[in-house]
């Protein structure tokens, strides 16, 4: 990974203005779970709510708006917006659909079930739509719901005994 | 179950461990490693280091622990009565050797044009538990790389990930600005961002990292390990006085790296220590004697730079002749100085050159807290400084005692950038600080505690506040308590006034008095006569009653004068300026009328006074370039030529004893006097010595001066102070004084004071301008 070089845009970032208020109560709530001294737990949470609020991934500036917010130093923010593969940190689709291709849906046609996805929607595992409307998430573990194989995670609903129909339906659902 | 047998002579709190069969006693809750390094056992180890928080993700420092069916971290397995640890067992270096296989899996096999090679911990290691022979023949990864700015180069594909310099500039350097990113097979070590590495402390990163993927940018291919020579030397930037060595290859200092001592800089260097060599090779660098002759400058030889040295100083001589000596001179410099302009009958000799107020004739004041005192404080009091930049390493004991829970407070001309929180915190422009001052005092009175008669009356028209009681009470209840009076309080025009409220506040609450020294020599110079005898005046009324004839030694006007302005104004009237110089800079040029070229501090024998009184010897570590020679031994050749007494010594040993012969100069008590109350109007210029600008040779170190935190002139005004001139950030400004005019970007910034102008000084812009406290007059450009 090469840097991104976006220190100057992001050296002067105030939470206040880059977080929305959804955003920043979304974040309080979580805070408020935590010992005061124990910010940095909020840290995930801050980021995904972050990343509802760009519709689906981390601009370098929100994710050190985070970190100001929790006043923490903001490499904690970046290690950790890196380390999930739950974050996006560069623009995606604003839909995260992410297919499991674990042993179990592996052996139930996940494969068939990505091939349809890529023709039907003209994009490679890893890329969004030129419209920005889907984005077909490289899923890298299990996805823990082997007995309802092959499923996939939209937007973080859980869809299983995944069939082509299925599949079509789901994604012209999508806004 | 029978009780344990217990060993009589294990001390409290120890237990009985044994390693590799040698029985041995650790501290409960120290970590295998500890012992074994007491003991000498080699354990193989890359991201444990003595002074970093323990991490245990390298994992090369495996041990076999009896009972244990796993080996065990050495560096992260705290010890346990009747442990019986295997360091070079067979289970214990298989899965060392294991874990080396893994660790060269991404390594490049670069070592040929590596930078740490021949100084290299996976090098040497790999030597010892390597194979010969790599299994892996799957494409190795490689890293893209980052530039981290002008002192720290990278290369990360050599990364081992031991974290160790993560944890250096998050733990010790206390900014946080490298991390882990991604994982597993991808985690890198970066910034995310793309910034430079802005720690006055970052350079020690090219230090803990045991392979080289940081190295030190301008030594880059100059030199391999084996051709360079160690010497000696110490860091001549600021009082610190820490230990470096100074490695050279045929005389000339290719880089710094820290030699290790624990009571001054533990194993760090400040980057101004690290870095400042490259001034020494500066184009300015002065290699042969220059003369004036008809306006232009010309080379001359030594014999004639001497004669007309002696020619002159046999007119210009006694009440006429000032020496104005640069505050980072050597004692046997200082010395002979000082017996040099005593022989020629003045009484003007002084090396407070930054300080402009003399009211209370302080002189030689240094740390009456030892570094370990520091860190153990539980309350600690920043009058006037910006410690950070003004001793960077005892900054790190500051902070050390902070994050342990200690009280910092802080009252300041500027709310400075600090890596640790205050408990309380003043900001207050130059007039408003002394106010600010006499409250803290105040509210020490009421401790219980006499007020000295030279305060008493400032103290009679003080008020104080709750805030400035609960400051003073936190000092007295802290077990361990210090002040420390910093380069701010000390260059301010009311610097008496300050000092004795900041000495009667440590008094009343029983804390250490603390004193930064304005040059890394100041308290060595006290001692040794550099200042005006009885009757003789200070260095800057010898400006401001101009002389006939200046000796400047070392110093360089405008820099490194408080007062820069007048130092120009004087000097250029004076009718003989002779410099003692190692560079020869334009500035010196249109003042001075002889230029004797002096080897800088690494090229010489010199003994310098640390801030805490320790006298430290070195000998020269590099040759001085052309013709320069130690200032010692032209003041021999002066002293011969002019006839003087005390100078037909051979060499710097005799200086040295004679130095030791001389009866032992008191440092002058301090005057039970202070200066009056200023009532502050206008803009009040602030002045601090910008961090990489404090001497000759750190403002010719080119690498420095790219860094960011040499971040170049500019004028630093309070949101309303703008306002009010209808100036924004990044507007142009004129600033016009008596010496000069400056044409700077205004910053706008709330940690600036309202009716204060911060102006750091050093800076080419605003060497000339009207000093600390002075009321600026501002236009827009």
């Amino acid at each position: 990974m090469k840097a991104t070089g976006t220190y100057n845009q992001v050296k002067d970032v105030d939470p206040l203005v880059a977080l929305t208020e959804h955003t920043r109560k979304h974040i309080d709530h979580w805070v408020s779970k935590f010992p005061p001294d124990r910010k940095r737990s909020a840290l995930i949470q801050g980021l995904m709510a972050a990343q509802e609020q760009q519709g689906g991934y981390l601009t370098d500036e929100l994710t050190t708006a985070v970190a100001r917010y929790l006043d923490l130093p903001t490499v904690w923010a970046y290690e950790v917006a890196s380390f999930y593969s739950m974050f996006e940190t560069s623009p995606v689709g604003r839909n995260n659909v992410a297919i499991c291709t674990n042993i179990s849906c592996w052996l139930n046609g996940a494969e068939d079930v990505v091939r349809h996805c890529e023709k039907k929607l003209g994009v490679k595992l890893g890329e969004s739509t030129s419209d920005g409307r889907i984005y077909l998430k490289r899923e890298e573990e299990c996805l823990a719901a082997c007995c309802g194989a092959p499923m996939m995670v939209v937007n973080g609903h859980y869809h299983e005994n995944l069939t082509t129909e299925s599949v079509d339906q789901i994604l012209d659902g999508l806004k | 179950m029978s009780a344990q047998p217990v060993n009589p002579n294990t001390p409290p709190d120890h237990v009985n461990i044994e390693i590799d069969g040698k029985p041995m006693t650790a501290p409960k809750g120290s970590m295998i490693i500890h012992a074994a390094d007491k003991a000498g056992v080699p354990i193989p180890r890359f991201c444990y280091h003595d002074k970093l928080p323990i991490a245990a993700n390298c994992r090369m420092c495996l041990v076999e622990v009896e009972k244990s069916p796993k080996p065990m971290p050495a560096c992260a397995t705290p010890v346990m009565e009747g442990m019986k640890v295997q360091t070079r067992s067979q289970k214990a270096l298989s899965s060392q050797r294991n874990v080396m296989e893994f660790l060269l899996i991404n390594h490049p096999l670069d070592c040929p044009i590596c930078d740490q090679g021949g100084e290299c911990e996976l090098q040497d290691i790999s030597m010892g538990y390597g194979r010969s022979v790599s299994r892996f023949v799957e494409r190795k990864r490689a890293v893209a790389d980052e530039d981290i700015g002008p002192l720290i180069a990278t290369e990360m594909t050599r990364c081992i990930q031991c974290t160790r310099c993560v944890r250096f500039v998050g733990e010790v350097a206390g900014t946080y600005e490298l991390g882990g990113m991604s994982r597993g097979e991808n985690l890198e070590i970066g910034t995310y961002v793309g910034k430079t590495i802005e720690s006055e402390i970052g350079g020690n990163i090219i230090d803990v990292c045991p392979v080289g993927a940081l190295t030190n940018k301008p030594f880059r291919f100059q030199a391999r390990a084996w051709e360079l020579i160690a010497r000696e030397g110490l860091g001549y930037h600021d009082a610190q006085g820490s230990n470096l060595w100074l490695h050279t290859r045929r005389g000339e200092v290719l880089r710094h790296v820290p030699r290790d001592n624990e009571a001054i800089n533990e194993c760090w260097l400040s980057d101004r220590d690290r870095y400042s060599h490259q001034g020494l090779y500066a184009d300015d660098r002065a290699t042969q004697p220059l003369m004036k002759k008809n306006g232009e400058w010309a080379a001359v030889s030594w014999e004639q730079a001497l004669d007309a040295v002696a020619e002159k100083l046999r007119t210009v001589r006694g009440d006429d002749l000032g020496a104005l000596v640069h505050p980072a001179t050597s004692n046997e410099e200082g010395h002979l100085l000082a017996e040099f302009v005593r022989a020629l009958g003045s009484k003007h000799i002084d090396h407070r050159l930054r300080q402009l107020d003399f009211t209370d004739a302080a002189a030689g004041w240094g740390f009456a807290s030892s570094m370990a005192e520091v860190e153990k404080a539980d309350a600690v009091f920043l009058l006037g400084s910006n410690l950070r930049h003004e001793l960077p390493l005892v900054n790190h004991r500051v902070r050390k005692a902070a994050k342990r829970g200690a009280k910092v407070y802080a009252l300041n001309p500027i709310d400075f950038d600090f890596n640790y929180d205050f408990a309380g915190k003043v900001i207050a422009a130059p007039a408003a600080l002394v106010d600010e001052a006499a409250k803290l005092a105040k509210a020490a009175a009421e401790l219980g505690v006499d007020v000295p008669t030279e305060l008493a009356a400032l103290l009679a028209s003080a008020a104080t506040d709750d805030a400035a009681r609960a400051q003073a009470k936190a000092l007295k209840d802290a077990s361990g308590s210090l002040l420390i009076f910093g380069e701010s309080a000390a260059m301010h025009p009311q610097a008496s006034l300050l000092r004795a409220c900041a000495r009667f506040v440590a008094q009343a609450t029983d804390s250490a008095y603390n004193e930064v020294p304005l040059g890394a020599n100041a308290i060595g110079l006290s001692r040794v006569g550099a200042l005006p005898a009885a009757g003789g005046l200070d260095a800057r009324t010898m400006l401001a009653l101009p002389r006939k004839g200046y000796l400047v030694y070392g110093a360089e006007p405008p820099f490194d004068f408080g007062d820069g302005g007048l130092a120009m104004t004087s000097l250029s009237k004076a009718d003989a300026v002779i410099a003692f110089s190692a560079f020869a800079s334009e500035a010196l040029k249109a003042v001075a009328t002889i230029i004797l070229p002096i080897a800088a501090l690494p090229e010489i024998e010199a003994t310098l006074v640390n801030f805490n009184g320790t006298s430290q010897s070195v000998n020269a570590g590099a040759k001085p370039p052309g013709e320069a020679r130690p200032g010692w031994k032209v003041l021999r050749a002066l002293g011969a030529k002019l006839g003087l007494t005390g100078f037909d010594f051979t060499d710097i040993g005799e200086v040295r004893a004679a130095l030791a012969a001389k009866p032992a100069q008191t440092v002058p008590q301090l005057q039970a006097k202070i200066a009056s109350r200023h009532d502050g109007k206008g803009l009040a210029r602030i002045a601090s010595v910008a961090i990489y600008r404090a001497d000759a040779v750190l403002r010719r170190a080119a690498a420095l001066q790219a860094h960011p935190l040499n971040s170049g002139a500019g004028l630093g005004l309070n949101p309303a102070d703008a306002a009010g001139l209808g100036v924004e950030n990044g507007s142009m400004v004129k600033i016009n004084g008596a010496a000069g005019t400056a044409t700077l970007p205004v910053v706008v910034s709330a940690g600036v004071p309202r009716g204060g102008a911060w102006l750091e000084a050093g800076y080419v812009e605003t060497a000339a301008l009207p000093a600390y406290g002075a009321e600026l007059s501002i236009s827009k450009a």
